[in-house]
């Protein structure tokens, strides 16, 4: 028997750092002038910015307290549906910051960083491999910007068929940047309904699809946790009135090396390094997200791309159908470092095994939980899986309130409201990286807070109780954003 | 949440599959979403409405609602040309939540075809279609 993960303890307070600051306060003591005064250019003078002056252990207590308020993958749980908030092993960091790598200038010329360019290649051929896909960019910055990219080659392509379209598919199972990314490429997204069993039905796909529309942008599996069944199928609709499919590949991590998207009919998927392949995320990051496509779309990718000639590799920036470039330099260096770091530690075979891990310990949470919460739709999913409030809207007590609950138990809450096709959807993405006894924590959380909701609802209503900062007002917040401290 | 039967559905306007009401008049109908929307999307902190002279077909996008929950498109009950938005409800959202069918209309409309007006629901088939 483990004693509960949440508990209370000495939290510090801390200000922001312009209330712990006092005039004349500095980091370092700097000697008297024995120099005559130089004065300066007038022009160049002024106030300066609103800095606070404060001495070295000012500033060293302030952040190791705020660090101190943090939760992490590194701290437990974090069962953020459709975010895969895997564990990142150190060892990356430790290849990142080789200095070959961490210390080469952007602008080297390629003969004097054959390392980095020789890293960038053979990830790209690993991404490849692992996706079934034929040639791959990493310029994109992270996942959002990978659909542009995804979406700009897609509109090269109708482009240079010589006949644009104006629309593109989008099923209501999709990820939310998906109709933005569409949007900015000028194509008018149609929305499709998932069908009863929380996949897309290739009818609802044949009566939409016509010459003017580009393709459709399909999340796989989609983000109720579910494999799009019927995708050999779809993909033939959109191909034969020549319109192109888009994967948003968001939701790798339940069929790396498992699913070939080229052999489903998949022209475009971008991936998500900092989901997937184990990266940073967030204030850890920057993301990645490279592309992957079809051989006959390889002309649109961005430009510089890298080449081997021999053993040797240089860029090319000399292919007169690319759309251009996607961002300053090659991407996020830092980043691919840290993926290849992770497939190469994996193998192919490990690789393999993280997907059948990350969807047997999502099943297990459904099935565990089933009772207890209501389940969208029950049927085996594939690396996360979806419930809703509805058992609990007896008793008043709502998505969000238990969501707040679950952090008095010492887990960060999982995703909520989303995917809007569920109503009060509670999405939990446990990812591999969680042994079956945490799980068991942290189902055993979960069932205590619908009992809780049957027996004391109040306590769930006033939740979080035992975190630093009470129920935040989110609609005051919304309605009357305070941007200035 | 409110119970079905504690929501308030008044007989003077028609409702919409997708949850808005149209208050008919001869030209200036007023739309704003219902009671059970508003309950449905919990406390509204922003509304995004189209500008004046837009004419849109039914079932197009007028604009936006976004609660803490989420963003959620507003769809035209009938076709027409905007003829006013409702300035208020920038400052205050809030009166969506408060005033769904009064302070909280959200655009008042020229219909376009009176008989799409007529294919509304009123409040006996709106309630039924809400499981009341």
């Amino acid at each position: 028997m483990r004693a509960p993960l949440g508990t209370t303890g000495l939290i510090l307070n801390e200000p922001l750092l312009w209330e712990r600051g006092r005039p004349g306060r500095r980091g370092a003591s700097l000697p008297a002038a024995d120099v005559p005064p130089s004065p300066m250019d007038p022009e160049l003078c002024g106030d300066g910015p609103d800095f606070p002056d404060l001495s070295e252990v000012d500033l060293v207590r302030h952040f190791t307290r705020l660090s101190t308020w943090n939760y992490g993958v590194d701290t437990g749980f974090y069962p953020l549906g459709s975010c895969t908030m895997k564990y990142n092993p150190k060892t990356h960091e430790r290849q990142a910051a080789l200095k070959g790598f961490a210390a080469a200038h952007p602008l080297l010329p390629a003969p004097l960083c054959q390392g980095a360019l020789q890293l960038i290649w053979e990830l790209e051929r690993d991404l490849a491999a692992i996706t079934g896909m034929d040639a791959v960019s990493l310029q994109p910055a992270a996942g959002a910007h990978g659909e542009l990219t995804g979406m700009l080659v897609i509109h090269a392509h109708h482009q240079h068929q010589g006949h644009q379209r104006s629309k593109i598919i989008i099923p209501d199972t999709a990820h939310g940047t998906n109709p933005a990314s569409a949007a900015l490429c000028g194509y008018r997204p149609v929305a499709v309904a998932s069908g009863p069993e929380g996949v897309l039905e290739p009818s609802a796909i044949a009566a939409v699809m016509d010459e003017e529309t580009a393709g459709i942008m399909v999340t796989n599996p989609n983000t109720l946790g579910l494999f799009e069944t019927h995708i050999r199928e779809i993909a033939a609709i959109v191909h034969d009135k020549g319109g192109l499919v888009y994967a948003d590949g968001a939701n790798l991590n339940a069929v790396m090396g498992i699913v070939d998207m080229g052999a489903i009919g998949v022209d475009v998927i971008h991936l998500n390094l900092h989901k997937t392949f184990a990266t940073p995320h967030g204030g850890g990051g920057p993301g990645s997200g490279p592309i992957c496509v079809r051989r006959r779309l390889e002309p649109y990718l961005p430009v510089p791309r890298v080449a081997k000639a021999g053993e040797r590799f240089h860029l090319e920036a000399d292919r007169p159908l690319s759309i251009g470039r996607m961002g300053a330099f090659h991407g996020h260096f830092g980043v691919m470092v840290k993926a290849y770091s992770y497939i190469r530690s994996m193998g192919a075979d490990g690789l393999r095994r993280a997907s059948e891990l990350a969807v047997l310990n999502a099943n297990y949470v459904k099935e565990r939980l089933k009772k207890d919460f209501h389940l969208a739709y029950d049927r085996p999913c594939m690396h996360e899986c979806v419930f809703s409030d509805a058992d609990q809207a007896p008793f008043k007590v709502t998505t969000l309130d238990m969501a707040k609950r679950l952090m008095d138990y010492g887990f960060h809450p999982p995703t909520i409201y989303f995917p809007l096709v569920v109503h009060g959807a509670i999405m939990i993405e446990p990812t591999e990286t969680e042994s079956k006894a945490d799980l068991d924590c942290f189902v055993a959380a979960m069932q205590a807070i619908a009992e809780e909701a049957r027996t004391e609802p109040e306590t769930v209503h006033s939740a979080p109780h035992r975190t630093k900062v009470r129920r935040l007002d989110e609609v005051l917040a919304a309605r009357k954003p305070c941007l200035i401290g | 949440m409110k119970e079905i039967d504690a929501l308030n559905l008044p007989e003077d306007v028609r409702y919409a599959e997708d949850h808005e009401w149209l208050r008919p008049s001869e030209d200036a109908a007023r739309i704003g979403i219902s009671d059970y929307a508003q309950d449905q999307l919990g406390d509204i902190v922003y509304v995004e409405l189209p500008a004046v002279g837009r004419r849109l077909t039914k079932g197009e996008e007028f604009g936006t609602v976004e609660s803490v929950k989420a963003v959620s498109s507003l769809y035209m009950p009938v076709g027409g040309e905007v003829t006013a938005v409702n300035e208020q409800l920038a400052e205050a959202p809030e009166l969506v939540n408060t005033d769904p069918y009064g302070q909280g209309w959200m655009i008042e409309v020229k219909v376009t075809d009176v008989a799409e007006v007529a294919a509304l629901m009123d409040r006996a088939a709106y309630l039924k279609a809400l499981g009341g």
